[in-house]
């Protein structure tokens, strides 16, 4: 090329020279935002996380991912109450995502495809810990401490690990095989179980083991019981005992009239039971209104859709001669049933009574350093009860009395003893700013309906302790990974690349999302207006 | 190759001969002739490769030679008065990008009123535009300008505009050797665009230019023009050794080296003036003639030694500066720069009006008598001037000036739409 | 069990600029890592300008579809100037800029030159803002259109001569505030039942394709680029991109508003092949006009301090048009894009 004119002609891209970042008054910054889901879920899984690489089909990776957190996936993809569906931000678009079909998903392929929990860190100075009771706190803790590299020891007074995973919750929302396996799965990482071993003096047993730290995850196994005046006749039982026994060899009778007492997701069980063990009529009371019920919604649902009844707003006053005296209650000015005078006859084979259910601490009474109020263990924010180096969790600690409240104390507490054991006290790691829907841009999202999970056909269900939900296959639970929206996590959809007027932002290529580039960057602000997640904010400039 | 042929046609043959790439055309007499021929030796095939391009304004015409030329093609438009002001800014667009567009200016005056005849109103309003003006004195230097044109344009990458009569030469029939394919390929290399739109290689041109570089641009578009003076001579050289007889350059001299009056001129009338000066040599009258080839850039110099003997000078010219008279003349003037001689202007011939030998004569004769004015209107009737006048003076709103001259001499009775004037 | 089918469904599907979930091929322009960025950083223009990104958007796309071969010719205006103030260009392809009212002239013969030397791979881009689209450049357009040159046109509509401090336009809406509409008076703003309807007017050209877009839909704008450019002969896009200055709107704002004058029917987008509309884009969440103005400075005149309707006669009769452009064009019809 000869030389050009000068002036009117100008070497491409010469404009590079000038620095327009100089006009900037306030920058954009990436953040990272706690999605809902994952504020909401009681066992802290990354939710986003994991559903990010099952996005992409990387199941085993997205497997990897959920059991940082969550080692029996396929076991809360079954019986988990969703707390993160609830909070989804999607359910504000169309339909909140089907979360926990996706973990069953990756639980159950982890299962078929044999993927092995991550082998446990070599610590230099690994610690003896006692953790008593093997339910889900207590194997998510000894878990949690066997990653870190210590060795714990699980008890349990029962026959078989698991605690009310177990004795608590139907065959037909929990296949024992899946338990069976994903426990022994937990304890092949090199956890010591013993079973059938009921402590009962824990100073001692702390003693006598010589433990560095021990962690009390015992459940809340007692039913609690109201006191109905009855007849001798009267056959009245709790529902724990009633779902403990169904473990056992000989099926309990309840009769063809059962009533259940209770509005809990232990009542559902307890009348969804009673219909399998042939009961021609199942009857929930409670004493108040539908709205207030404890009890899951899809709980609810699937009871009613196997023929249980309900009936609200009816207190139980007595038992005598196969029927059961009703009073009808009536809501006063603040809401609060009360009695109304009316009374009603039911006829009733069986009561199983599901109000509750509250931990056994007699275990403690050999510790008077240890607090005990209201029938939970006091503890502080590390979970550490009164006596240093004995931490509580699960149900002796909680009022969420659910597997993935369990999993995540168990989590709590095995990070907090671990912390303790290093001679410091744990902390909560400060927690990201909630990713709420108004951070988001629901532009973006196009619209899909969540996909629903087989169920077994009806006549199945109510005759058998079949599994009632099945998993999505492959395709639909892609297509529902994909339905996530990534609330507050950059998911790569190279919008604020495309979107900038200045060209200031830098594609890092797969997995390494962008960066700013503020020699250019004139603060306009649109990659924050255009970030579908919420994941970009702007700061004001300093300087 | 020799022939009796139209001016037009003889520009036309020469453009093709030339090998434009683009050529653009919209219709204004007195140019239509040329396009017309070259669009018919495209559509024949007789001119490839080549694009025609009718365009919807002369506006266009420019624009599309301007965007062709930065693509690296030749190219080639013609035009004449209303149409070169209509395409102005284009016009100064294409010199101050550089880009070698040849265009033919057929002269003819700008209205209002309109008028369809010839003088140099339009050449004269793109003095300043940057732009390189030629004028040719006959047809066959209108012919070999083009040829020269396009090898000036694209050795200096500039525009060259070539002037020549309307009616007078475009229309004219006479003999022409009209430049064979041969001889131009010889003469005229292939076009080695200065800059080029080129997905290969690319640039930004065009840019917006501020104070802290604007002068400097100009500046340097005032230094190609002064190369171009050297160049125009060496071309014309260059093009007798090629064709065998002298075309272009920056001045003809016509017995002006022993002259006491020396007239400049520009175009057509040169020839006329020849004839006028042979007339009074033969009187014994030592009178000469300069013609302005190069009227853009200015031959300052040139004109200077040319006049040198000369007592006095007069500058005919077939445009007028209202408020001040002549334009080629204040060239003239500064070119001389000596106060001691008069350079004398004579408007002439505006609106097709003919120069007849027998004005210039009684002209002359004045001038060698030092009775001119410095400023004349030749054959200008001042009586139908000083009649208008009277009438501005009797009536504040007195009609159209046109209208009352028309009907002062006598041809209003060919319009009777036009009513009765007040 | 629930049958199974391919997963058509990604994340933010096709609204985004990219998506990791997206096969390559269905990704934009914009997404691409090596984009050509025809138009690079450092450019002047103001923040948020809505013109700066979609010519970015429209040459990149036509750098893709020509494999690199491609020539811009720019009318002056913002483009122009924020991007070739000496001594620097933010352009990274072969550009030209002649004159105001010329480019359609320019690019012919640029069009013309390429044919004439034998290199019709190379394609011919023009573009102008409104101004040198409708009003001045509407001669030198309407003559390359009639004439079928070879050239697709872009314009990149702000509905008023921002590059001059913000005048009326052919192109500016109806009760807009511009400079020289001022908000005053019982009518204020530009007046109703004026300007012009470019698409229209290309339309009736008939010319091969014809297509708006607007910058907040990034894959339809490109799919259009793409589009114009499979075909020969004169083409047109029109395209809308909001003026943070002009339009008085927070720059952030610049794609919101863009989308918003779709959503609302204010600004319909579709494509016409020889004269004829042949698919339109359709309304995915229907907005009233209000919630378009409300953004907008221009409009400010039309609403209380309180941010309610102050003026609900002109309002209504803005709605009119957006109601006469979705019963015209059928925008509620038609599937999700």
């Amino acid at each position: 090329m000869t030389e050009r004119p000068f002036g009117i002609t100008l070497e491409v891209g010469s404009s590079l020279a000038n620095k327009t970042g100089s006009w900037r008054v306030e920058r954009p910054v990436y953040v990272d935002r706690l999605p809902p889901c994952n504020d909401a879920c009681p066992a802290g899984e990354n939710v986003q996380g994991w559903l990010y690489q099952a996005e992409e089909g990387a199941y085993e990776a997205a497997w990897r991912t959920l059991v940082e957190d969550n080692p029996m996936p396929a076991i809360m993809g079954r019986v988990c109450y969703r707390p993160c569906e609830t909070a989804c931000n999607r359910a504000k678009l169309d339909e909140a995502l089907g979360i926990n079909a996706v973990e069953r998903f990756l639980g159950d392929e982890a299962m078929a495809a044999g993927w092995e929990l991550p082998a446990p860190a070599t610590h230099p100075h690994p610690r003896r810990v006692l953790v008593v009771g093997a339910g889900p706190a207590g194997l998510a803790a000894a878990y949690h401490l066997r990653r870190l590299g210590h060795h714990p020891t699980l008890v349990d007074a029962s026959e078989h690990p698991g605690g009310m995973m177990r004795y608590g919750i139907p065959r037909y929302r929990l296949p024992r095989e899946i338990l069976d396996f994903e426990v022994d799965r937990l304890l092949a990482l090199g956890i010591d179980l013993e079973c059938n071993h009921r402590v009962d003096d824990l100073a001692a047993a702390m003693a006598d083991g010589g433990f560095d730290a021990t962690v009390l995850a015992i459940g809340a196994q007692v039913g609690r019981r109201t006191y109905i005046p009855a007849g001798d006749s009267a056959k009245i039982l709790d529902a724990v005992s009633l779902l403990h026994s169904m473990e056992g060899e000989e099926p309990p009778r309840l009769g063809r009239r059962v009533i259940v007492y209770g509005g809990g997701d232990t009542a559902m069980d307890a009348a969804r039971t009673a219909k399998r063990l042939g009961a021609t009529e199942a009857l929930v009371l409670y004493r108040r209104t539908p709205e207030r019920m404890p009890a899951h919604p899809s709980e609810v649902e699937e009871a009613l859709e196997e023929g249980v009844q309900m009936r609200w707003l009816s207190t139980i006053t007595a038992v005598q001669d196969g029927k059961l005296v009703v009073e009808h209650m009536e809501l006063d000015d603040s809401a609060f049933p009360r009695p109304t005078g009316a009374f009603e006859e039911v006829p009733a084979d069986a009561l199983v009574l599901a109000l509750g259910q509250d931990c056994d601490l007699s275990l403690l009474s050999s510790l008077p350093d240890v607090k005990v109020a209201e029938g939970l263990v006091d503890v502080g924010g590390d979970l550490m009860t009164g006596h240093p180096g004995l931490f509580a969790t699960g149900d002796a600690v909680s009022d969420e009395r659910t597997v993935t409240t369990a999993i995540g104390h168990g989590k709590l507490a095995a990070r907090a003893a671990a912390t303790w054991l290093e001679g410091r006290q744990w902390q909560h790691p400060p927690r990201h700013q909630l990713a709420d829907f108004e951070h988001l841009n629901p532009w973006y999202y196009a619209d899909a309906p969540k996909t629903l999970r087989p169920r077994l056909e009806l006549a199945r269900r109510i005759s058998t302790f079949d599994e009632v939900e099945g998993g999505l296959d492959e395709t639909h639970a892609l297509f529902e990974a994909r339905r996530c929206l990534s609330c507050g996590n950059c998911f790569e959809c190279d919008n604020c690349f495309g979107v900038c007027p200045d060209n200031a932002v830098l594609k890092l290529g797969p997995g390494r999302r962008y960066r700013f580039d503020y020699d250019f960057c004139k603060g306009c602000g649109i990659c924050v207006n255009e970030c579908p997640c919420g994941a970009i904010v702007m700061e004001p400039e300093v300087g | 190759m020799l022939r009796q042929i139209e001016g037009s046609r003889a520009v036309a043959d020469t453009v093709v001969a030339c090998r434009p790439e683009v050529v653009c055309a919209y219709p204004i007499t007195p140019q239509t002739h040329i396009v017309e021929a070259v669009g018919a030796a495209v559509k024949s095939g007789a001119l490839a490769p080549c694009r025609f391009i009718n365009v919807e304004s002369e506006f266009a015409a420019m624009s599309v030679a301007i965007g062709a030329s930065a693509t690296g093609a030749r190219a080639y438009t013609a035009t004449a008065s209303q149409g070169l002001l209509f395409m102005i800014e284009a016009v100064y667009n294409a010199s101050g990008l550089g880009l070698p567009i040849v265009m033919t200016l057929a002269n003819r005056a700008i209205g209002s009123p309109i008028n369809i005849w010839n003088d140099h109103s339009d050449a004269m309003a793109v003095r300043d535009s940057g732009w390189v003006q030629l004028f040719a004195e006959t047809n066959q230097e209108a012919a070999d300008l083009h040829v020269q044109a396009f090898r000036l344009a694209e050795e200096l990458s500039a525009p060259v505009m070539v002037s020549m009569d309307g009616f007078l030469l475009t229309h004219a029939v006479e003999q022409v050797d009209v430049p064979i394919q041969a001889e131009v390929d010889a003469f005229l290399p292939p076009y080695e665009p200065r800059q080029v739109l080129d997905p290969a290689d690319p640039a930004s041109i065009g840019a917006m230019v501020g104070p802290d570089a604007f002068e400097e641009v100009r500046y340097l578009v005032h230094l190609r023009q002064l190369q171009a003076l050297d160049r125009i001579e060496r071309i014309a050289e260059r093009f007798a050794e090629t064709f065998g007889r002298r075309s272009g350059g920056l001045i003809t001299r016509y017995r002006s080296e022993d002259a006491s009056v020396v007239v400049v001129a520009l175009g057509s009338i040169v020839g006329t003036l020849k004839d006028v000066v042979d007339a009074l040599r033969e009187r014994g009258e030592r009178v000469g003639v300069i013609g302005v080839t190069t009227f853009r850039p200015f031959p300052h110099a040139a004109i200077a030694e040319a006049t040198g003997n000369a007592e006095r000078v007069v500058v005919i010219e077939k445009a007028l500066s209202p408020g001040v008279g002549g334009i080629l003349s204040t060239d003239v003037a500064y070119a001389i720069a000596d106060a001691k001689r008069r350079v004398a202007t004579v408007v002439a011939g505006l609106g097709g009006r003919a120069i007849t030998e027998r004005s210039l004569l009684a002209l002359l004769d004045d001038a060698l008598a030092g009775r001119l004015e410095p400023l004349e209107f030749l054959d200008l009737d001042r009586g139908v001037a000083e009649h208008q006048l009277a009438r501005l003076a009797d009536v504040r709103r007195s009609g159209a000036i046109p209208e009352n001259i028309l009907r002062d001499i006598g041809v209003t009775g060919f319009a009777p739409h036009l009513g009765v004037p007040r | 069990m629930i049958p199974a089918e391919p997963v058509k469904f990604y994340q933010v599907g096709s609204f985004a600029a990219g998506n990791r979930l997206l096969p390559a091929e269905l990704r934009t322009v914009q997404a691409d890592a090596s984009r050509a960025n025809s138009l690079t950083s450092g450019h002047r223009a103001c923040q948020g300008c809505g013109e700066a990104l979609g010519a970015r958007y429209v040459l990149d796309a036509a750098m893709r579809a020509t494999d690199g071969a491609l020539i811009a010719v720019n009318a002056t205006g913002c483009l122009e100037v924020f991007t070739t103030p000496y001594p620097e260009t933010s352009w990274r392809i072969p550009w030209m800029h002649s004159l105001f009212g010329n480019a359609p002239a320019v690019a012919t013969g640029v069009a013309a030159a390429l044919e004439a030397r034998g290199r019709s791979d190379v394609r011919v881009v023009a573009q102008a803002g409104d101004g040198g689209t409708v009003d001045i450049g509407f001669g030198t357009l309407s003559g390359m259109f009639e004439r079928d040159d070879d050239v697709l046109f872009v314009c990149y509509d702000n509905q008023a001569y921002m590059n001059t401090g913000v005048q009326r336009s052919g192109a500016t809406p109806p009760a807009a505030r511009t400079a020289t509409t001022e908000a005053v008076g019982p009518e204020p703003g530009n007046p109703f039942g004026q300007g012009k309807n470019m698409p229209a007017l290309a339309m009736a050209h008939g010319l091969g394709y014809v297509a708006t877009a607007t910058v907040a839909e990034l894959h339809d704008l490109e799919v259009k680029v793409v589009r114009a450019m499979e075909y020969r002969g004169a083409r047109y896009l029109h395209v809308l991109v909001p003026c943070p200055l002009g339009w008085a709107s927070e720059p952030a704002d610049t794609i919101r508003v863009a989308r918003l004058a779709k959503e609302s029917g204010l600004f319909p987008v579709f494509e016409a092949e020889r004269g004829e509309v042949t698919r339109v884009s359709s309304i995915r969440h229907r907005v009233p006009v209000e919630n378009y103005l409300a953004l907008q400075g221009r409009y400010r005149h039309l609403f209380g301090a309180d941010g309610t309707v102050a003026r609900p006669d002109i309002v209504g009769r803005i709605q009119a048009l957006a109601d006469a452009n979705i019963a015209r064009y059928r925008l509620l019809e038609g599937a999700e894009p």
